[in-house]
């Protein structure tokens, strides 16, 4: 007990601030278990079973074609979620689909915020004519839609899952330069800043070591709902028939597909991969949220009269 | 009415480079992506080489680099992006004959948006920290978090197919196609101009679904945005002054503070059109709305070069031009903005 506490206490003691985010927490929970999810039910790379780490989940292959199933029934007892016009296990797809919009997600985001926070740092630090074009070419794709922009880059290379991530790593970047830029700008003017330049500190120094972690809080909350976006951009290239080739279980394409039988009633085809797509998305919105409540307290509260 | 002057024309040339540096690096993006794009149009393999070197010689993708540059910039400014292979119609005319569908779209789902963030806001600022204002938050972070492709194939399966109160999709009924000649191509106005009550009631209709679509998933952004001014007004004194009059709580909260709240409201309303034109692509896809982003969804699908790249600087174009007037409107409402 006592060596317990000990062992985990740095863990509990940085999840202290997590205990009171109502939000925050049912953000993380929604999010770890899609995370679960993908990782249980995702490709595996093994033909015989090709999804998912035992046999037993998903309970069919999501990506074929079974003759003994029935077209296009509604869920039941065998079938949770239905079956498609191909005779598939929607179920299966569903739970098999989530590591697709993950994987382009985080890998895109990741790229872009990298990318983004060190422009935005060199700019926000060195100012004068570098930072007047940097600022101008960003402001200036920032304020086209990303989401029309993304569609388009993609449709221009071939579809699948680096083209996917590339045109939404491309898209983020003036997102995080202007986030990372505007904070610079703030920090570079405090004292700490001032005492370290007297001090003789070299300018990557005073940029690496006083000025970029100062950043990282805005960062932080920018891209859990960066990556809420992605989600929703992920699914709608695939949406739009520019995600993965299709016999992959992708849910913005099971929605095309499922578009097709609308009109018949067929509800299970698109009601199930839309909400995984929703949940996902809505937990890393959480996050944000949460995230944002902690950075900046005086959001939560409200005194009334 | 100097300063307006001054600063209107200050703004209009600060938009000038700024349109300029877009147009560049839509360029730039569209040639530089890994992947080639004739390829990508043609469909990858199996292609022979001739139809290959056709194409580029076709859209001028033959050329060096910079003559490429030259020539987009020539096509960008006499607004002449070569015919669309699909339609085999003028791109520019394509666009301007479907821009007023996606203007129809967008106000009235810039309607609904202010309907539900306005009012959602204000409950949710009124009843701050309580169960209401919960509920409200976690609903405006649910319309950022849904498809909106997907929310508006579930209106359509419930209210189209379920129901059939409203119709599935398009602009107007199909007998309407034969003796309906547009005028404004504002189908309401149309209507009205027309006179005719049935048709008016059939793109009432029409609209219904796809601007309710877009309005949900931009009430977030309003909604958010009405709960913190509002909070922001409730605070001030004047606030206090009011209730301490004896005042009915609801003259407060609409007379005295939803005026003060809504000046930043307004602004951002005019700066969501980036992100309303965004949902327009999949809101006209889905409702198979024959506005400008449905028509690049099917120029994308289509392989159509010229189409792609007309349409893409079209919207940049025009988004520039509504965000300098929402500017200059906005500096005429609030003088302090100008200094």
């Amino acid at each position: 007990m006592r060596v317990s506490q000990i062992l985990f206490a740095p863990i509990f003691r940085a999840l202290r601030p997590v205990r009171r985010q109502r939000l925050l927490q049912v953000g993380l929970a929604i999010v770890i278990a899609h995370i679960l999810m993908a990782i249980i039910c995702g490709p595996t790379g093994n033909k015989e079973d090709p999804y998912g780490l035992t046999r037993l989940i998903p309970p069919y292959n999501p990506e074929k074609t079974y003759r003994e199933f029935p077209r296009l029934a509604p869920p039941s007892a065998q079938h949770w979620m239905g079956t498609d016009h191909l005779q598939r296990d929607v179920f299966s797809r569903v739970i098999s689909g989530g590591w697709a919009p993950i994987v382009v997600a985080f890998s895109s985001i990741a790229i872009s915020l990298t990318i983004g926070s060190i422009i935005g740092w060199i700019s926000g630090f060195a100012g004068g004519l570098l930072d007047r074009v940097l600022s101008l070419t960003m402001d200036a794709i920032y304020s086209f839609p990303s989401m029309i922009l993304a569609i388009a880059l993609v449709a221009v290379m071939q579809p699948g899952l680096v083209p996917m991530i590339t045109a939404i790593a491309v898209v983020y970047i003036p997102t995080y330069f202007r986030v990372t830029r505007a904070e610079v700008l703030q920090i570079r003017e405090q004292t700490f800043v001032e005492a370290a330049r007297s001090v003789g500190a070299s300018w990557w120094r005073i940029l690496l070591r006083h000025i970029a972690p100062n950043t990282v809080n805005a960062i932080m909350a920018v891209s859990s709902f960066n990556i809420a976006d992605a989600i929703l951009t992920e699914a709608a290239m695939s949406f739009l028939g520019y995600g993965l080739p299709p016999p992959a279980p992708d849910w913005g394409f099971d929605i095309q597909n499922g578009q097709r039988f609308l009109q018949s009633g067929y509800w299970w085809l698109i009601t199930f991969p839309g909400l995984m797509i929703l949940s996902l998305s809505l937990g890393f919105g959480l996050i944000g949220e949460g995230i944002s409540d902690l950075v900046n307290p005086k959001r939560r509260r409200k005194k009334m009269a | 009415m100097g300063g307006v002057g001054k600063y209107i024309i200050q703004r209009v040339l600060l938009t000038i480079p700024m349109v300029f540096v877009l147009l560049t690096a839509v360029f730039l993006m569209l040639r530089l992506m890994p992947g080639d794009p004739v390829l990508a149009m043609l469909g990858g393999r199996n292609v022979s080489p001739q139809l290959i070197e056709e194409r580029r010689k076709e859209w001028g993708l033959d050329k060096p680099l910079h003559i490429q540059y030259l020539n987009y910039l020539a096509q960008v400014v006499r607004l002449d992006f070569g015919k669309s292979s699909r339609t085999g119609k003028p791109v520019t005319q394509e666009l301007f004959t479907r821009l007023p569908a996606t203007l129809e779209l967008s106000v009235w789902g810039m309607f609904f948006a202010a309907l539900f963030g306005i009012t959602t806001g204000i409950w949710a600022a009124v009843r701050a920290d309580k169960t209401a204002d919960h509920v409200i938050r976690v609903f405006h972070i649910g319309s950022f978090a849904i498809p909106i492709f997907w929310l508006g194939l579930m209106l359509q399966m419930i209210f189209a197919v379920q129901l059939g109160w409203l119709p599935v999709a398009k602009r107007v009924t199909g007998i309407y196609a034969y003796t309906f000649r547009p005028i404004t191509r504002f189908y309401l106005l149309d209507a009205i101009i027309l006179r005719d009550g049935k048709l008016l009631l059939d793109v009432l209709k029409h609209l219904i679904l796809p601007a309710v679509t877009l309005g949900i998933a931009l009430t977030g952004f309003l909604g958010r945005m009405t709960r913190a001014a509002m909070l922001e007004v409730l605070d001030a004194d004047y606030i206090t002054t009011a209730r301490s009059k004896g005042l009915k709580e609801r003259i407060v909260i609409l007379k005295h503070a939803l005026r003060n709240a809504l000046i930043p409201i307004v602004t951002v309303m005019g700066l969501q059109f980036a992100i309303l034109m965004g949902g327009a692509v999949l809101t006209e896809t889905v409702f198979s709305w024959p506005g400008v982003g449905g028509f690049l969804v099917r120029s994308l699908d289509a392989r159509d070069w010229n189409a792609i790249q007309g349409t893409i600087v079209f919207i940049g174009i025009f988004i520039a031009t509504i965000n300098l007037i929402v500017d200059i409107l906005y500096s005429i409402i609030d003088p302090r903005v100008r200094y």
